[in-house]
């Protein structure tokens, strides 16, 4: 069988293709995008909800337990407290990759911005599960 | 597009104008850190800003430091920060840009002296993406032939003249050096999307870390600042795309 010659444009003239070329830096751009497309929207929804539809003095405990009867709007509200945390705290990571030049400074800097945004979800997160 | 002359509108391009220059200068033999001069000249409105560099150097102040070659917007060695904008000195009239000029170095490089800054941490991160072709295979007594679709899709980022005006004015460069900067890209892009070339997944690779492309926040600033008009933010953009999809 004649052996055929690959055009230099071929793309699996390589031999050594490895399975996938993305990495963490690719995934946390492209959350980025998508996570901020989506709180657009979740945003505007919970503030439509919140501020428009009804008043803030009005938001008692009988009022998010009756919202709460719906176990979409749990959903909604968790949605919202996840991909805000993790979108602004992935923003954050970024500015101080950039601004903390100083390696001692940057763990300190980094470590409390993570330990507050863990324990905001997890806060965050206790109150909507066990809220009756 | 060659490099970007603004016309001249209504102003007599004869007329002698007095022009007034606030230059940042800063001489490391004896300065510790730069301070501000103030120079008048007299120029032609269809002067250029290098025109009126000139004049002070060799008029005025001789010790006045800066880069400058073909003087033309070929050569790119005339980067400066001209009230405010990146600009080529040698290809912004007087009429444009007016008679109170205030002129700084470029930011982000360390200053050598005067409006000269130290090119290298820019030219090491250049020389980072691989920016030549790679064609490991023979082609024979031949050319490696490219159609002109093929040869359309990196045409704009061919235009490159390592002036330094895009990446200086990025707000994540001056803050974080590390990042290879928007003219690395470019000029990765260049070779990424050509069709003969097979350095491909090797500049991804280079362009997919913490110091690459995706550092880049889209603040426009390298595209505006371009003066030979590369769209540099969307050449940037395409990189991302390339590695996200994993095709170019």
């Amino acid at each position: 069988m004649a052996s055929v010659i690959k055009s230099p444009q071929s793309r699996d003239v390589s031999p050594q293709r490895r399975a996938s070329r993305q990495n963490f830096e690719t995934w946390s751009w492209l959350f980025m995008r998508v996570s901020g497309i989506i709180l657009f929207f979740l945003a505007l929804v919970h503030f439509f909800i919140m501020h428009i539809l009804h008043d803030v003095t009005t938001t008692t405990v009988a009022f998010v337990a009756a919202r709460y009867q719906n176990p979409l709007w749990k959903i909604f509200d968790w949605l919202l407290l996840s991909l805000g945390l993790l979108h602004g705290t992935n923003g954050l990571r970024y500015i101080m990759d950039d601004y903390v030049r100083s390696p001692l400074k940057r763990v300190l800097v980094k470590s409390t911005v993570y330990g507050v945004s863990g324990i905001l979800f997890f806060v965050g997160t206790l109150t909507i599960i066990t809220f009756k | 597009m060659t490099t970007t002359i603004a016309k001249t509108g209504s102003v007599d391009a004869m007329e002698l104008l007095t022009v007034h220059l606030r230059i940042k200068r800063y001489n490391p033999e004896v300065d510790t850190k730069p301070h501000w001069e103030e120079f008048e000249v007299q120029q032609k409105a269809s002067d250029t800003v290098l025109n009126a560099l000139h004049n002070i150097k060799w008029t005025v102040d001789g010790t006045l430091s800066f880069r400058r070659s073909c003087a033309h917007g070929v050569c790119g060695s005339d980067a400066m920060v001209i009230n405010g904008e990146n600009k080529l000195s040698c290809v912004n009239l007087i009429s444009d840009v007016g008679t109170d000029l205030v002129i700084e170095p470029i930011r982000g490089l360390p200053v050598i002296k005067d409006l000269i800054v130290d090119m290298e941490p820019f030219f090491a991160q250049y020389r980072s993406v691989i920016p030549y072709l790679i064609a490991e295979d023979d082609p024979g007594y031949k050319e490696r032939y490219q159609s002109q679709e093929d040869r359309a899709r990196y045409d704009d980022t061919t235009k490159c003249i390592l002036c330094a005006c895009c990446t200086t004015s990025c707000p994540v460069y001056w803050a974080n050096g590390e990042y290879v900067g928007p003219a690395a890209i470019v000029n990765a892009h260049r070779f990424i999307f050509d069709s003969r070339d097979q350095g491909t997944e090797r500049r991804l690779d280079i362009l997919n870390q913490k110091s690459g492309v995706w550092r880049c926040r889209t603040s426009f600033n390298c595209t505006e600042a371009c003066p030979r008009g590369i769209k540099v933010t969307q050449a940037i953009e395409e990189v991302k795309r390339a590695i996200l999809y994993d095709r170019v």
